[in-house]
């Protein structure tokens, strides 16, 4: 049982971004010289697969029993490091992870000395912790093969879709009555010019054909609870509320379009109207001669910072076809930037171009101003940024290329999944670059214009990444957390609530236990297959009754007191 | 259910995010890289917009992750040579080329390359820096093995060498290795190809080669990067000094009826993070965007414009500049350009100028394509597809495509497409009968 312990240290010069202001060949040689370490190096990338390589024949020739790695961020480290002892046959919670990049050389550039002495520091601090860890065993949870899909516009139509014919069960819930979301008001799409209704009539209809597949309308989530591979959710439809058990959740709760009230005569001149007013009631193309449209209403400014990411693309839409039905009209748009992003949209813009349609561009502190008489506009007046002066347009119709904006429950919808919405109030994703359809909580995902605005191809895309990462826990069957989880005392807690109210992955809820002088009293427990092993409940206990394994207090007691 | 089997073509961010879904759902993946590692071009990235994540931070763990995973078969330095068959039972031949350096034995320690005395221009660094003939293709490389170029090493030109072999204490070098054909069967086909950069020398206005203190945007890249050629630090070719202010140009070759017509996506973007990146290395540094529409439609993407404006001495002008030429006493580019919001034309004089150069479809795309029977369009992306409901189709039922083998996207675009196309693939293998459970 007391086997001796056997430390192994690893610091990562990770090329120069420690190397170049930590000492590393310093820092291994301190290394040596604490208790319990065996072996220690300096590697260029310890992630590399010769760092890799080397830690897994490390703890095989010398029988090592515990690993330190001085490198990057557990964040994107973590999981790769432990594999990595898990292969060379040691248990995986047997590794503790030192950051001598953001924690030293990132915030201590051009001071290398005082940099060494740090990393050194924190070196110690994590040998006298792994000296402490205890080998732990995962936990692993059955998954249910279905999927709740929250919104039935495309996005949600198409994971639905995707997901019953991989052969999951998949429940759609639409607060409309109908399906197909913003799409339906849309009446013709960039850049082929067919008919919305061509592309999402076949969706609709092959979801509900699909057997695999129920769809509820006019409904809505009211309530969440559990964890990836067994949510139970409460919906709400037809005035009376039903269950659902599904293992995975897809939030593609779309997007409304920004209505200008009160801007560029918006509200008050009947022909002015946002490029979906005009799509949803124009009918004919052909009976507007002069036309102006302008560009960022709503987006790009003070209230909203965002890029619409679309929205010219629809302007150049509809300018191209009243240009197309009636080649004598004048159509001018007013913009800051055409955003005609990669292949297809640069030619559209140049078809645009060449069917005449005029492009003039205005700057945010000089905007155009819409004026006419009555309930008519009939001018506008621009700052010609090229010719620099003003013109005038006369317009029978003013089109304003309004952003699409948050959904309005996306912030109740935030509270009741505690799922992160963003300062724009769309729903925050884990990682911009690398997990964007993904949640920090497990099982659920985003999808469209729930996450930002995004174009049918967009949407189509992103609802199919969101169907692929949910089925991967339903492919497998089942899903195995971590086993660092916190741990309540239910003999020092003292029901305060507060881990309840702080817990963001909703692991904490109460149990029933018995009491000496009553019979039952209520107190804090943890679900480990929810609980990501964060330490915010067991900071915030007063009673101290929440352990936190791999970060108890004995052994953060022992890494200050490596501190003299 | 036995296992289904995927071929993925191309290594990069795409093809890598799709191989890692694909084998979590529990397929076999076979990931066809032609480069002697996988990781693509975002491995030649320092940082990336708008989070100003270390590119390798963040997609080092990936690539590891496919090296480890128990259902992917890494297959680098190897190229498709023909996929016949149908959608569910595609028979496939790869060609793995030769390393003539032993996978199984090559410990990566690198004493070979200290050694090899021929140096040869580092393609990885774009030209910037210099590697040996056997090398590994950058220091993070999966899998790390190091590779002979037969173009430049002595042995296979004939002359007397072999000091890699007797320096290498694996002995792990292989002069006699051949190349090996290999046969897989596979359910379906991911084309995930990316991108290559467009060569800016016929743009002979802007000097690229002729004025030494003109780079690429890629150039750049690799001298900002800590792991790059300088170490991170910016120096300017002609003199090896550090820069005080910097230029962009953007769309060289791009949205250029002559050159390229169609808009790359990722440049604007590009160039603000690398003058970004500049700023943040040497305080003092400021830098001028010279641009047509400032394409930042990207989630945060107009949050990070506005931040580089006011934080990180960022000048935009709207303008297509005209010419470069040198002066020749300071070797400073000289801009001639006309200010359109002023109607003015002006000369301004740089410490070193960028151009953002067009991005296009994999060099190797076309003959990719033939081998696999897709159809691409005019600029060799891969053919937009005629269903609206799956962009991802291309012209062969089985195979799909996904990240800039399409069209120009960034790497969440990327990311999203792949997981997208595992999808699809997902689809296609479940209709596949009864092989279903």
């Amino acid at each position: 049982m007391s086997k001796a312990i056997r430390v192994g240290v690893f610091v990562c010069h990770c090329g120069s971004n420690i190397g170049g202001i930590v000492n590393v060949p310093d820092v291994v040689e301190y290394a040596k010289t604490l208790p319990w370490v065996e072996w220690a190096e300096g590697n260029l990338y310890t992630c590399s697969e010769d760092g890799l390589s080397s830690i897994r024949n490390k703890i095989d020739e010398l029988h090592l029993n515990r690993v330190v790695v001085a490198s990057c961020t557990p964040r994107t480290h973590e999981t790769l490091f432990r594999k990595n002892c898990e292969r060379a046959g040691l248990n995986k919670y047997l590794f503790e992870f030192v950051n001598l990049r953001e924690h030293c050389s990132w915030v201590h550039m051009g001071k290398s000395d005082e940099a060494t002495l740090k990393a050194k520091d924190l070196v110690r601090m994590g040998v006298a912790k792994v000296s402490l860890l205890k080998p732990q065993e995962d936990l692993a949870t059955e998954v249910t093969r279905s999927t709740l899909v929250l919104g039935g516009g495309v996005s949600g139509l198409t994971a639905a879709l995707a997901l019953a014919n991989q052969g999951y069960l998949v429940e759609v819930v639409e607060k409309e009555d109908e399906l197909g979301g913003l799409l339906r008001f849309v009446n013709r799409v960039f850049p082929t010019h067919r008919s919305s209704a061509e592309l999402l009539n076949p969706l609709i209809d092959a979801v509900l054909a699909h057997r695999n597949i129920r769809v509820h309308l006019g409904s809505e989530l009211v309530e969440v609870k559990g964890f990836v591979g067994n949510f139970s959710a409460v919906i709400r439809e037809n005035g009376g509320s039903r269950d659902l058990n599904v293992g995975t959740i897809i939030v593609a709760v779309g997007a409304q379009a920004h209505k200008p009230e009160g801007a560029f005569g918006y509200g008050r001149f009947e022909n002015v109207m946002t490029q979906l007013d005009f799509e949803t009631q124009c009918g004919r193309y052909d009976r507007f001669k002069r036309v102006v449209m302008i560009n960022c209403v709503g987006a790009r400014d003070e209230e909203r910072s965002y890029c619409g990411r679309f929205c010219c693309i629809v302007a150049l839409k509809n300018a191209l076809l009243v240009k197309e039905a009636n080649p004598q009209a004048e159509v001018t748009i007013l913009q800051r930037d055409v955003m005609a992003v990669g292949r297809l949209y640069e030619d559209y813009y140049r078809r645009a171009l060449e069917k005449g349609v005029r492009f003039v561009r205005y700057r945010k502190a000089e905007p155009p101003r819409v004026e006419g008489a009555g309930t008519r506009a009939e001018k506008v007046r621009v700052l010609h940024t090229l010719m620099g002066k003003e013109i005038e347009l006369d317009a029978d119709l003013v089109l304003l290329t309004t952003p699409l904006v948050p959904a309005e429950d996306n912030a109740a919808l935030s509270r009741m999944m505690k799922i992160p919405l963003g300062m724009d109030g769309f729903f925050l994703e884990a990682h911009q670059k690398l997990r964007p359809v993904e949640f920090p909580a497990d099982g659920i995902f985003v999808a469209g214009c729930a996450r930002y605005p995004a174009e049918i191809t967009e949407s189509i895309g992103q609802a199919l990444a969101a169907a692929a990462k949910a089925a991967i826990p339903m492919a497998r069957g089942k899903v195995v957390s971590e086993a660092f989880v916190a741990e309540v005392d239910p003999g020092l807690c003292s029901a305060c609530g507060r881990c309840v109210s702080v817990c963001p992955f909703g692991a904490v809820d109460w149990a029933e236990v018995p009491a000496p002088d009553r019979k039952k009293r209520s107190v804090a427990r943890v679900n480990p297959a929810e609980c990501k092993g964060c330490g915010l409940c067991a900071s915030s206990c007063l009673s101290g009754a929440i352990r936190l394994s791999g970060f108890t207090d004995e052994q953060i007691f022992a890494m200050i007191a490596t501190q003299r | 259910m036995a296992q289904k089997s995927v071929l993925i073509l191309g290594g990069g961010i795409a093809g890598i995010q799709s191989a890692i879904d694909l084998a979590n759902m529990g397929n076999r993946v076979y990931l066809v890289e032609k480069k002697p590692s996988i990781g693509g071009r975002m491995a030649q990235l320092d940082k990336t917009f708008p989070t100003n994540d270390c590119a390798m931070c963040i997609l080092a763990p990936k690539m590891i992750e496919c090296a480890n995973h128990e259902n992917i078969t890494l297959l680098t330095y190897s190229e498709v040579l023909e996929v016949e068959g149908d959608p569910g039972r595609f028979k496939v031949k790869v060609l793995k080329k030769a390393r003539y350096v032993e996978e199984d034995k090559c410990v990566g320690c690198g004493e070979c390359a200290e050694k090899c005395p021929t140096k040869v221009e580092d393609e990885f660094n774009a030209g910037l820096g210099q590697r040996k003939a056997i090398y590994k293709y950058f220091p993070q490389a999966v899998p790390s093995t190091y590779v002979i170029d037969p173009e430049h090493c002595r042995i296979f030109k004939g002359k007397k060498c072999g000091i890699c072999q007797k320096t290498c204490k694996a002995r792990a070098i292989n002069y006699e290795q051949k190349d090996q054909e290999l046969t897989l069967e596979v359910g379906a086909v991911i084309m995930a190809t990316g991108f290559d950069l467009y060569d800016v020398r016929p743009l002979t206005e802007y000097g690229w080669g002729t004025i030494k203190n003109v780079l690429t945007a890629m150039q750049f890249e690799r001298m900002i990067c800590a792991s790059g050629p300088t170490h991170g630090h910016l120096k300017r070719p002609s003199d090896g000094k550090e820069p005080k202010n910097l230029a962009f140009i953007q769309c060289v070759g791009s949205r250029d009826v002559r050159h390229k017509r169609y808009c790359s996506a990722v440049c604007c973007m590009h160039a603000t993070k690398e003058a970004v990146l500049a700023h943040e290395h040497y305080p003092a540094l400021s830098s001028t965007i010279f641009f047509m529409d400032m394409r930042a439609v990207g989630k945060g993407f107009q949050d990070y414009i506005q931040r580089a404006k006011t934080e990180y001495a960022v000048e935009y002008i709207r303008a297509r500049p005209g010419r470069i030429t040198e002066n020749e006493a300071s070797g400073n580019p000289v801009i001639h350009f006309e200010d359109t919001t002023t109607r003015q034309l002006m000369s301004r004089e740089y410490d070193m100028v960028i151009l953002s150069q067009a991005l296009v479809p994999s060099e190797s795309n076309a003959a990719v394509a033939e081998k696999i029977g897709v159809g691409l369009d005019d600029f060799g992306f891969v053919s937009p597809s005629e269903d609206p409901l799956n962009p991802f189709a291309t012209t062969r039922g089985g195979i799909v495509a996904c990240g800039f083998c399409q069209s120009p996207m960034d790497v969440p675009d990327s990311v999203v497409r792949a997981s997208a196309a595992a999808s699809k693939v997902a689809e296609i293998l479940a209709s596949n009968g009864s092989e279903r459970a």
